[in-house]
């Protein structure tokens, strides 16, 4: 440090927020100096939280559903209790044995068939959003707001059968939600809450003929001749529009933070096409944009250290996936890494039930991209916003183009 | 070489099949089918290099590769 005016940085191992700027600028850096000096961090933070940085330990508890409960995944001041098995947000809020039928609801519209049938789709919606973009006399444009975060709410507002043209106010949520949880309870109107949104969008709904998309089917499903209750279905929807959207905004932009800055790799996914399905899963690995949580439901412990019943724990799958221990490399990005285990989407019954959909969008906002812009660079470097909270992703990203290509 | 895979670990992370077609497939829920279990495992000539890639790809090591030796 130079500067003697700059704030000292805070000792990461007993006093880290992972909701500050200052935590979101260097977390990378923070993860790796844990690992080696203090594996389990706590910070009093939030009431209170753990953070484990080694791959064991993280993949440990999220298979360990007996003494981590999901009945809480985002880490703020307001500990949700008395909520579980379903919990909030069913099924990233459930625990067995409620889980398991909850997500097997969901399984068939996100499993691989089913999402590889929206490709077409959504390279159209990527070619559109350049075609905005590229236009005469314009060389800088933010590839975080005018592309990336584009392109998963117009996905899952089609999926879900609402308007895309409601984007602004799915990522209001989830700047309210995830990137800033607690912060804004108590100060809202009620029509400005997601809760208001949805009773909104559900009411007119039930009085419109059935439709085909992911709203008309929860609202059809009827589980031993019931249908599904109000709880969980506003849960269920709640969760398919925050869990889908700046999660992987984040990885498309993460992704076009580092080809921005790797002619290199730019290069060799021009020339060399079928690096690209590698090429995604260490996009994945290296950038992997999502951070869970757990509330300790039993007095237990994390790789020996000891942990209090109902204590709060983060799961940052993005250290896990930097843990020399777990991986060769680690802190290398390989394009074409061969043997690659990340845990961008998680582990154990929780595993991302969106994860088709996300490598799907993530590899066609990336071809896309690089079909039209084969050569870019980050116009001013500084000028890049990482998020704060539990979704790691460039949220302002100023891109200047060097060659762009006519479609 | 032969492979074995086991559905009890499988969380449907849907590498296996990605990478080894010929290997696995999907079920409608998303988790792996091992295509050659009829076989007793028995990986195909040619498709060494997919066996081994799905079993490195495995977030839940819910597949393991057996060199004949």
């Amino acid at each position: 440090m130079t500067d003697l005016q700059s704030a000292p940085a805070p000792k990461w191992a007993t006093e880290f927020d992972h909701t500050s700027d200052a935590y979101a600028a260097v977390a990378t850096e923070v993860w790796d100096e844990l690992r080696e000096t203090c594996p389990v961090a706590h910070s009093e933070a939030h009431g209170g939280v753990w953070l484990p940085t080694r791959h064991e330990d993280i993949a440990a508890i999220a298979r360990d559903t007996e003494n981590f409960s999901s009945e809480g995944v985002i880490v703020n001041i307001f500990k949700p209790e008395g909520l579980a098995p379903m919990g909030y947000a069913p099924p990233i809020t459930s625990d067995p044995p409620f889980h398991a039928d909850a997500r097997r609801l969901l399984l068939p519209a996100f499993g691989p068939k089913a999402i590889a049938s929206l490709e077409d789709g959504a390279r159209d919606m990527c070619r559109e959003l350049l075609d905005e973009l590229l236009v005469p006399g314009v060389d800088v444009v933010d590839a975080a707001t005018a592309y990336a975060q584009h392109i998963p709410v117009r996905v899952i507002a089609a999926m879900l059968g609402l308007p895309k043209e409601d984007g602004d106010r799915f990522r209001l949520f989830i700047h309210r939600i995830i990137e800033k949880p607690g912060e804004y309870v108590g100060t809202l109107e009620p029509e400005d809450t997601l809760l208001y949104y949805l009773t909104k969008h559900i009411q007119r709904r039930r009085n419109e003929p059935e439709q085909d998309d992911l709203i008309g089917y929860l609202l059809a499903t009827e589980v031993e001749g019931e249908p599904l209750s109000d709880e969980q279905l506003f849960g269920t929807i709640a969760l398919l529009i925050i869990a889908g959207i700046d999660t992987t905004w984040s990885a498309i932009g993460a992704s076009l933070w580092h080809l921005a800055q790797s002619p290199e790799d730019r290069e060799r996914l021009a020339t060399d096409p079928a690096v690209l399905p590698l090429a995604i899963e260490e996009f994945l690995r290296f950038y992997a944009p999502v951070t869970m949580a757990r509330i300790a439901a039993t007095d237990t412990d994390i790789g020996g250290c000891p942990v209090a019943k109902r204590d709060w724990v983060l799961l940052p799958f993005p250290a896990a996936n930097r843990d020399p221990e777990a991986f060769e490399q680690a802190d290398e990005f390989v394009i074409d890494r061969e043997k690659n285990r990340h845990v961008a989407f998680g582990l154990g019954i929780h595993r991302c039930i969106g994860s088709n959909l996300a490598r799907l969008e993530l590899t066609v906002a990336v071809d896309e991209w690089m079909k039209r812009v084969p050569d870019f660079e980050l116009a001013a470097p500084e000028a890049v916003r990482w998020s704060t909270g539990q979704v790691r992703g460039p949220r302002e990203l100023p891109i200047r183009i060097l060659r762009s290509v006519d479609a | 070489m032969r492979i074995t895979f086991d559905r009890d670990k499988c969380q449907g992370h849907g590498r296996c099949y990605a990478l080894a077609p010929d290997l696995f497939d999907s079920d409608d829920e998303g988790y792996a089918v091992l295509l050659v279990e009829a076989a007793d495992g028995t990986v195909p000539p040619g498709q060494e290099g997919a066996a081994t890639l799905a079993a490195d790809n495995c977030p839940e090591y819910a597949i393991t590769v057996h060199d004949a030796s």
